[in-house]
């Protein structure tokens, strides 16, 4: 078909234009830029809390605030913990025990958590007589609930393995707007700063930018050779991080539109499942299929800690607001504080 | 589903991937030197107030359990 031939043909070209535009724009590496300034010294993390009760493996886990944080394991269980004294809030009975993602909102006032049901649950911790309750059971995905995160009380953004995000209207349990563009399963996605983007991973190997109130792509990411299961926006939202099954991070500049780093070391052969940026940007602490946790300078790309003490997968990590502490969650079923 | 359904939803995609590049081409790009440096004096501007690059002192950290002291 003639019009078949021409898109072809324009994509082609279009693909050109843009890696020629990126090419322009290096003057200079990062690398360049940084020859002058030393690598952090070694960073050297002990285990302040471990905490003990869920029983199978933990997927993930999100800070409320600087103290609270919600984990969620398929034994069918998300806990809220006080990580400060590390007794149980809340211990949360889910109707599915296939969980993969939780979430806690920026008010404090709801955690949500999805799975293998295909759908994001949304529970109010705040409700009238002290009990927790499912809210709002937000159904519509076709594949299965990678991630999901709280916007505000009445919005949230979920990813899922039907390769599509969602934005839901929590009260009306409608989608708002639905991402679509991703060619695999969405992994990961990241709320930046702003509010006004967000960024996702996936398994076509790609990281996308997206305007949440218009629903458009803006920019894609390439570069990785396997799934990007983790994604974040360093703290400044200038730049997202992504960590992929080829063993590797890589830092990707959003108004130069490029790479600027990868975070790999011939010694590492293993996936990376979630990472997270300190409170500054220059750490990056990503979690691996190894156990471990590597701790990345992120501007001089050198490993300058490791976090070890799980027994199994670390599978999910997360830098509390305030920078004081990191939380990972493993297939070991415990959860450690770190700093 | 017939062929020539197959064959429009093909194109229909082919259209929507073109208009995709399309955006993603038109964006200004600055360039990477300014980016970098950016990225550089944000770390060094916030690295103080950075606890896990500078350490705690135990006495301020929330994690640390406070145990008493006894003189032996």
């Amino acid at each position: 078909m003639g019009e078949m031939e021409q898109l072809r043909k324009e994509a082609e070209s279009l693909k050109d234009e843009i890696t020629a535009a990126r090419k322009a724009v290096q003057d200079l590496t990062l690398q360049d830029h940084v020859a002058g300034t030393a690598v952090v010294g070694r960073v050297q993390l002990k285990t302040r809390k471990t905490l003990r009760g869920h029983l199978s493996k933990i997927y993930a886990v999100h800070w409320g605030d600087s103290k609270l944080c919600v984990s969620a394991s398929q034994d069918g269980k998300l806990i809220v913990w006080d990580s400060y004294t590390t007794n149980k809030v809340h211990a949360i009975p889910l109707k599915s025990s296939w969980v993969m993602t939780c979430a806690y909102a920026p008010s404090g006032n709801m955690v949500a958590c999805g799975g293998l049901d295909n759908m994001c649950s949304i529970y109010n911790l705040k409700g009238k007589d002290g009990n927790v309750k499912v809210m709002r059971e937000l159904a519509a995905h076709t594949g299965y609930l990678s991630c999901c995160r709280f916007l505000n009380d009445n919005e949230i953004i979920t990813s899922s393995g039907d390769c599509t995000c969602v934005l839901w209207d929590i009260e009306t349990g409608s989608q708002k707007t639905v991402f679509a563009g991703h060619l695999g399963d969405c992994m990961s996605l990241g709320v930046a700063p702003d509010f006004n983007t967000f960024i996702s991973g996936a398994c076509d190997f790609t990281a996308k930018l997206w305007d949440i109130r218009d629903g458009q792509c803006r920019q894609t990411f390439g570069g990785h050779e396997s799934d990007i299961n983790a994604i974040g926006f360093f703290p400044n939202g200038n730049a997202v991080i992504t960590g992929s099954d080829d063993a590797s991070c890589k830092l990707y500049d959003l108004r130069s539109d490029q790479e600027l780093i990868t975070y790999q070391d011939s010694g590492i052969m293993c996936g990376v499942t979630s990472l997270a940026p300190s409170l500054s940007g220059r750490l990056i602490l990503a979690g691996y299929d190894d156990f471990n946790c590597n701790i990345w300078d992120s501007l001089k790309a050198e490993r300058v800690g490791v976090l070890s003490g799980h027994d199994n997968r670390v599978s999910c990590i997360g830098v509390t607001p305030d920078g004081m502490a990191c939380c990972t969650g493993s297939w070991d079923s415990f959860l450690k504080i770190w700093n | 589903m017939s062929s020539k359904m197959v064959g429009s939803n093909n194109l229909a995609h082919a259209r929507r991937m073109v208009q995709q590049l399309r955006v993603e081409a038109s964006i200004e790009r600055i360039k990477v030197s300014k980016a970098s440096a950016d990225l550089m004096r944000y770390c060094g501007e916030n690295a103080k107030y950075d606890p896990l690059l500078m350490g705690i002192p135990a006495s301020e950290n929330p994690f640390k359990d406070k145990k008493p002291c006894t003189i032996l």
